[in-house]
């Protein structure tokens, strides 16, 4: 078999694995459809898209390349902040926005990485820590610049392509972040089956076997952690756009925890659990904390403790197979 | 100037008693340990409960403090941690969090959001003068007491059968269970006992350390670097690292408070990018 017919059989085989599966067509209907069947729900929705977008940038990190991150809020915060700024000082056109968001908070992600690919998984959990105090830091110090503890208003939002007006109107609110998600998936699910999203997943594997294959181990995680960041930018620039004002709390660590958490929640690696997980996490975290607000901190740790405890990649789906095949060893029993 | 060295010094000396169980935790089990802290909180809470509750002295409540953050730590250990020891970081990770906001969350219910304080003796209170350096006795009991508590540790680790098998194990794990050394039963025993100094760290540091019930997360990054920073081979290394830490932090707060935090974090992410693997280690290639 000749050279050109393995490239061949390989891009067959990448195209057959892309295809989209009928129920992803099912699943975006069904988001699509939250437009009309929940018109009262609209802020809340709108917190779910965005926080579905966090969700799956930091997938894109911790799924698909390995890399445990317990400060992706750095990202988040960074292109919140710029996207307000630039906003200020330039234009309010929002799609501008989010891609001068989207790049900044790459470029510093292009920056970062460079420290966080350093060492083991400690030494990384503890660098992009690190990183996410010292931007908090920052943010908290420069407050002629942020707004400090006071936060940053006033950011002016243009209607999109100057006809469809966002800002203070939920629905609108909705469809605009729902759309940008939606684009960002296609993206990031085109790069996943890509062989550079392969690569990556070899690289999760095994690293050494994966260098000694040929792929350029380290340039390929600065690449995806690149990405990742800016991502969380966008994500960040949308929920600036879509709040009145960007404050600390952008970049505290509660944000870094919960969005690992919901992201494990819906599980990693297939990009779908950052969406499962933030729509389950906040639609809890709006019913349970209806009842005791200051408690429901003791729910998220005990989701945490009997995820770990129970889950593998698969999040909430993981622990309800291992149920379900329970039960059906209870029934296959005499 | 030299009284805030001494502070330093108080404060790094706690530091390193809070953290030193949680070197063993990391070295030995390779377990990534981020409810550490929340045996500290609890400490310090259950001496703050015997002593402004039942009017205990406050020196009978800290073998108290120690004795309880070491069973709830041999329980946990023993029921939930053993699970976690063979897993992924990322899993050792989420569990230890979880831990901690639940311990924070229950704090919260039971003794309330508010920070609280130990009633301390009157001898206790109050600063005299020592060749022109001001001294805090509470600073200066701190100082006694962990100096104290880091010779017997010393003392521990040198010169005891335990000692020694406790250093073959973290060593090299699989040859010391080759030798027949009960790696487990050790562990359970260093991880107690290290939760139980972490409960005595807190109880006496209540007053510096401020309790309530966020404090497990607020001090997570100290005792992180701590252990990231002085490696887990030794316990000379923490202990400088610790030391070199309080007095950082307590110099940053005094002369530039509003870059304080800053500076320790961005001298945390050099070293830890210099030296992955701690600043006082012989380079092991573990």
């Amino acid at each position: 078999m000749s050279t050109a017919d393995t490239f061949r059989q390989a891009d067959a085989a990448l195209k057959k694995k892309r295809a989209w599966h009928w129920l992803e067509y099912v699943f975006w209907l069904a988001v699509a459809a939250t437009v009309f069947l929940f018109p009262s729900q609209h802020t809340l929705l709108t917190q779910i898209a965005i926080w579905s977008l966090f969700a799956l940038s930091l997938d894109l990190l911790l799924g698909y390349a390995g890399i445990v991150s317990l400060g992706h809020a750095a990202y988040f915060g960074f292109g919140a902040y710029v996207a307000a700024l630039f906003a200020i000082n330039f234009t309010g056109e929002p799609l501008t926005v989010l891609l001068v968001a989207g790049i900044a908070a790459g470029l510093l992600g292009l920056v970062t990485s460079l420290l966080v690919l350093r060492g083991s998984d400690l030494t990384r959990l503890m660098v992009t820590l690190g990183i996410a105090l010292v931007m908090y830091e920052l943010a908290n110090q420069m407050s002629w610049l942020t707004g400090g503890a006071d936060g940053l208003t006033g950011m002016p939002v243009n209607p999109v392509f100057g006809v469809f007006p966002i800002s203070f109107r939920p629905t609108n609110s909705y469809i605009y972040v729902l759309c940008v998600l939606f684009v960002l998936f296609v993206v990031a699910r085109r790069i996943v089956h890509s062989p550079f999203g392969y690569s990556l997943r070899a690289i999760k594997g095994n690293p050494l076997r994966a260098s000694s294959i040929g792929i350029s181990t380290n340039r390929r995680l600065i690449a995806v952690y690149a990405l990742g960041a800016a991502y969380a930018g966008v994500a960040g620039a949308l929920l600036a756009q879509t709040t009145p004002v960007v404050s600390l709390t952008y970049i505290d660590f509660q944000r870094s925890a919960d969005v690992l958490l919901m992201l494990i929640i819906g599980g990693t690696g297939y990009l779908y659990g950052g969406i499962v997980g933030s729509a389950l996490f906040l639609i809890a975290q709006k019913f349970i904390g209806n009842v005791t607000p200051q408690y429901w901190e003791f729910w998220i740790g005990f989701a945490l403790v009997v995820i770990a405890l129970f889950a593998r990649d698969r999040g909430v789906f993981s622990i309800i197979e291992r149920v379900a095949n329970a039960l059906r060893k209870e029934k296959a029993k005499p | 100037m030299l009284t805030i060295l001494f502070d330093g010094i108080a404060y790094g000396m706690l530091l390193f008693v809070i953290s030193c169980g949680l070197a063993v935790t990391l070295g030995l089990m390779n377990f990534v340990n981020l409810a550490h802290g929340a045996f500290a909180m609890l400490g310090g809470y259950c001496a703050y409960v015997l002593v402004n509750f039942y009017g205990v002295p406050f020196f009978a409540s800290l073998p108290v403090a120690f004795l309880f953050a070491a069973m709830i730590g041999l329980v946990a250990e023993r029921s939930l941690y053993v699970h976690f020891y063979n897993r992924s970081h990322l899993e050792q990770v989420l569990f230890t969090i979880g831990l901690v906001f639940m311990t924070s969350a229950l704090v919260d219910y039971f003794l309330g959001s508010q920070q609280r304080f130990i009633n301390l003796p009157s001898y206790l209170q109050g600063r005299f003068d020592f060749f022109g350096v001001g001294i805090g006795k509470y600073r200066l009991l701190i100082i006694l007491v962990c100096a104290l508590i880091v010779i017997v540790l010393q003392l521990i680790l040198g010169h005891t059968r335990f000692g020694s098998r406790l250093r073959a194990a973290v060593d090299d794990q699989r040859v010391a269970r080759g030798l027949g050394i009960n790696v487990n039963r050790v562990f359970a025993l260093t991880f107690a006992a290290g939760c139980g100094l972490a409960g005595l760290g807190g109880a006496l540091g209540a007053e510096i350390l401020s309790l309530e019930p966020h404090f497990p997360l607020k001090f997570m990054i100290y005792f992180l670097i701590v252990v990231s920073v002085g490696g887990t081979s030794s316990i000379t290394g923490p202990f400088l690292a610790s030391i070199l830490l309080g007095i950082g932090d307590v110099a940053g707060k005094y002369y530039a408070p509003r870059f304080g935090g800053f500076v320790i974090y961005t001298i945390m992410i050099v070293v830890l990018v210099l030296r992955p693997q701690g600043l006082f280690t012989r380079g092991t290639s573990k």
